[in-house]
């Protein structure tokens, strides 16, 4: 029987941990002498205000939900893939490599083999720990996190020594023309509605949703969805089932960070336009909350990751208008923010269910 | 025997959500005796014991320990009262010695060896009293289950309990084992200790208990001395209606060999060889019963044949031979090939007990064609197929769309049976096929085997319940130590033969 009604499970309690987390962080900014109410509107107005707020908004979502997706789908298999920092690093790497081998004519011909040159580097750089867990049993969280050190040098030196753009910077060439994806104000402007001219919300925000609509489909449709979740929920069961773990873990992995690795359209592709060494800014580990947070679900996933994007997004509004908030005081709260969500869910969560118990035993006596 | 109860419940309800599970409850022990609380699965009987244990808080009603009137808010507070618990499934810790399980929750001061010394000084005068030796310093992993009840029974009266509940205890136990731990309990009694035995073997209850109370959907029905009654009535107070005690079956009219085992072996990863060679043979229409102490190669057996498990050796399916290791040896491999698996452990194995019960039924079938359309899964047709089936094997409550933890555990198993029986197998093969499973569920499941033998099917019957292999076996086999001891018919042989076969006593002889 279920302890929650679903809508509570899935709505009261996020709403119930994100004002907790509110009301911390605000008197942590009441002690350091601002105005808390002051700081929400500055957050809130600067991420959702304008369209050049929801463009920032929706472009750091789109990070997430990509990174998010990762995190969700390795989990269905109980596998904790915390290495979508790196996959996706490397997965921003085959979009740059896509953008610059062709002198492509128009963006909608480079897109898709962006979408598979990104995918396919995110998914070769999670093979190994995959590879490594389903063959010789090495933990999967050491191995993921261990592997985004290596993406992180891997990155450097080949910015540095091999795709170095003549200049100081370590960072690409930029794209060619044709690779740049429309913005919402392109794509936008063609239906007569006006947005912010640079924001760098774009196409990618698309392939986002459809990611999402796709590991739905993914889990809860396919024959392979349903052996990922068997195969999380009982490793023994599911070789009684004559599913093989290692091809499992495998393929799971695989998507995983497919998955982590689209980030780098919307990132390198979508904004960058270059490849850079800060491609991915911590993207993969948001990834972790928001799929924690969307008890991965792609529409939790989605609402949560436009929620961290918001934060993101008010965040850098906050520092810039508040001064005495610094950027350290934003990475509280966001962090508050993920404490609250994911790990003190219990906290409200038990008290919760008895309480909805008492409701239904008064109901039914 | 006089004064007052060593436990009175009075008018003890507990409900969750909308389920009753215990209504109304009164109960009185009496203190030095043996008190049997038998009941369905799912009749409350864990319920009530999880009250008096302190893991539940009743809705309504009183507990009193010896008179006086005692809440128990939680576990501490019913060791307190000398309440102890062994529960059903073992709460040890797999790696620590006896020693440490025993004092773990009960440890004094901030170091441990004070504790340790004091602890081993009484474990072993606890043991020398009851007749329960452990090696303090043996590692639970490496202790039989029958040791690693005696260590939850020590840690109960480590902590100085007088009232010892034992929840389902014989379930994983042989006779010989079974037997022990019933000398063990009458040692208590015959200390002045006060023992509840929770079970749904009625021959127990006969056996080993003063007074009998009966438990059916959540109410206690009834209360006897156990002198003043007999396992037929005790059955019927407890399912409520008449009950078939014994297997109802014709004479079995086997046909051609299906299934020809020859000269199989399996290594453990620990290297230990837990198949040292079987010979087996079952025929179309025939059920061959494999008894035999948990643990001596009967579950290796099964999962060679069902395709978990890698072995040598030669096992021929209908005059085809099945590969034993590599590709093809997996259980996917066995169901095409026609063979299906009822698993000893259908929590571990046989369903995935967060899945809803439409999604068990294609558990392991979910590439069949009729269940799949392209890359997806028809959701829909496997919902009807389940609602079917539920109806077919008399699945309560018939809903697809509960999970397979809400059952109990007679209707998982119907679950898993109506999967692997009208899957159509050549061969059967069925681990404790009514482990934990209550009477009426039992008679239901056996009339189930015994038609598909009558379908002219092989049925490979593997149970520790010597019952149950007797009465419902053509042919039984009995192993010890990873060897097939002997092969016996059923009218031929008796109880006294076949524990000596499962002891390993004959094998040496002949």
């Amino acid at each position: 029987m279920q302890k929650l009604p679903t809508w509570a499970d899935v709505v009261l309690i996020p709403v119930i941990n994100l004002v907790l987390a509110f009301l911390v962080s605000g008197l942590v900014i009441l002690y350091i002498g601002e105005n808390p109410v002051q700081a929400l509107k500055v957050m809130v107005n600067g991420a959702m205000g304008s369209t050049r707020g929801w463009g920032y908004t929706l472009f750091f979502a789109t990070n997430f939900i990509f990174t998010g997706l990762a995190v969700a789908v390795a989990y269905h298999a109980s596998l904790f893939n915390i290495g979508g920092e790196g996959q996706a690093a490397l997965g921003g790497l085959g979009v740059a490599l896509v953008c610059l081998a062709v002198d492509w004519p128009v963006w909608w011909l480079a897109l898709p083999f962006a979408v598979i040159g990104g995918a396919a580097f995110g998914a070769a750089w999670a093979a190994i720990p995959a590879w490594l867990n389903a063959k010789r049993g090495s933990h999967i969280v050491i191995t993921t996190i261990m592997f985004n050190f290596i993406a992180s040098a891997l990155m450097v030196y080949l910015l540095v020594n091999i795709l170095k753009a003549p200049g100081m910077a370590p960072e690409s060439a930029g794209f060619p023309e044709g690779t740049h994806l429309p913005t919402a104000y392109d794509v936008l402007g063609l239906f007569g509605i006006p947005f912010n001219r640079f924001a760098p919300l774009n196409v990618a925000f698309l392939v986002a949703l459809a990611a999402c609509w796709g590991v739905w489909v993914l889990i809860w449709r396919t024959r392979l969805g349903y052996e990922i979740r068997a195969y999380g929920r009982s490793e023994p069961a599911a070789v009684y089932a004559g599913i093989s773990p290692v091809r499992i873990i495998m393929v799971t992995m695989l998507i995983s960070g497919g998955l982590a690795g689209l980030m780098g359209v919307n990132a390198v592709m979508g904004e960058a336009e270059r490849l850079t060494l800060d491609a991915v800014q911590g993207a993969g580990f948001v990834g972790i909350a928001v799929a924690l947070m969307g008890r991965n679900h792609p529409v939790g996933v989605f609402l949560a990751a436009v929620l961290f994007g918001a934060l993101y997004q008010g965040g850098i509004e906050l520092e810039f208008e508040i001064p005495a908030i610094s950027r350290e005081m934003i990475l509280v709260i966001q962090a508050l923010v993920i404490l609250f969500t994911g790990a003190l869910d219990g906290m409200v969560r038990t008290p919760l269910e008895r309480l909805f118990l008492s409701f239904r035993k008064n109901g039914a006596a | 025997m006089s004064g007052a109860p060593a436990i009175e419940l009075r008018g003890i309800s507990k409900a969750f959500g909308p389920v009753q599970a215990n209504k109304d409850i009164s109960l009185k022990v009496m203190p030095g005796t043996i008190h049997g609380i038998i009941g369905e699965n799912g009749a409350g009987k864990s319920t009530l014991m999880s009250i008096l244990y302190g893991f539940y808080k009743a809705d309504s009603g009183q507990i009193l320990v010896n008179g006086r009137e005692t809440p128990i808010p939680d576990s501490q507070a019913a060791i307190k009262a000398g309440i102890g618990m062994v529960f059903q499934h073992f709460k040890l810790v797999e790696n620590f010695s006896v020693l440490e399980n025993v004092v773990l929750g009960a440890e004094e001061g901030a170091f441990l060896r004070p504790t340790l010394g004091k602890a081993r000084k009484h474990l072993t005068e606890l043991a020398r009293d009851y007749e329960m030796n452990v090696n303090p310093d043996a590692k639970i992993e490496d202790l039989s289950v029958g040791h690693q009840q005696r260590v939850e029974i020590l840690k109960a009266l480590y902590r100085e309990a007088n009232i010892l509940i034992l929840d389902e205890p014989t379930g994983v136990l042989t006779p010989a084992e079974a037997d022990h731990l019933f000398r063990i309990l009458r040692g208590l009694k015959n200390e002045g200790k006060t023992i509840i035995l929770i079970t749904h073997k009625l021959r127990e209850i006969m056996e080993i208990t003063d007074t009998v109370s009966v438990m059916r959907r959540g109410q206690m029905t009834d209360t006897v001395k156990t002198a003043e009654t007999s396992p037929q009535d005790l059955a019927e107070r407890m399912v409520g209606r008449k009950v078939l005690l014994r297997v109802d079956k014709t004479p079995a009219q086997p046909g051609k060999t299906v299934l020809e085992v020859k000269g199989l072996r399996v290594t453990d990863s620990q290297g230990v060889e837990r198949l040292k060679g079987i010979d087996l043979t079952v025929r179309a229409g025939e059920i061959v019963g494999i008894a035999g102490v948990a643990g001596n190669g009967q579950s290796e057996l099964l999962d060679v044949l069902g395709g978990i498990r890698h072995a040598t050796g030669s096992v021929m399916l209908n005059g085809a031979p099945l590969s034993l290791t590599g590709p093809g040896s997996d259980a996917r491999a066995r169901r095409r090939a026609g063979i299906t698996h009822v698993p000893e452990d259908r929590h571990r194995l046989g369903l995935i007990l967060d899945f809803k019960a439409w999604e068990n039924t294609g558990f392991g079938y979910h590439d069949l064609p009729k269940y799949n359309s392209g890359l997806m899964m028809d959701n829909r047709a496997l919902r009807e197929d389940t609602a079917a089936k539920m109806k077919r094997f008399d699945v309560r409550p018939d809903d697809p769309n509960l999970a397979a933890k809400s059952f109990s555990g007679g209707n998982q198993q119907k679950i898993v049976l109506a999967r692997e029986i009208e899957a159509g197998p050549d061969l059967l093969l069925i681990g404790q096929p009514t482990r934990g499973v209550d009477i009426g569920a039992i008679e239901f499941i056996h009339q189930q085997i015994v038609q598909l033998r009558d379908e002219g099917k092989a049925i490979l019957l593997v149970s520790v319940e010597l019952d149950e292999i007797m009465s419902l076996s053509d042919r039984i086999a009995v192993m010890f130590d990873g060897r097939i001891m002997g092969e016996r018919l059923p009218a031929e042989t008796n109880e006294t033969e076949l524990g000596l076969l499962m002891a390993g006593m004959e094998g040496r002889a002949a």
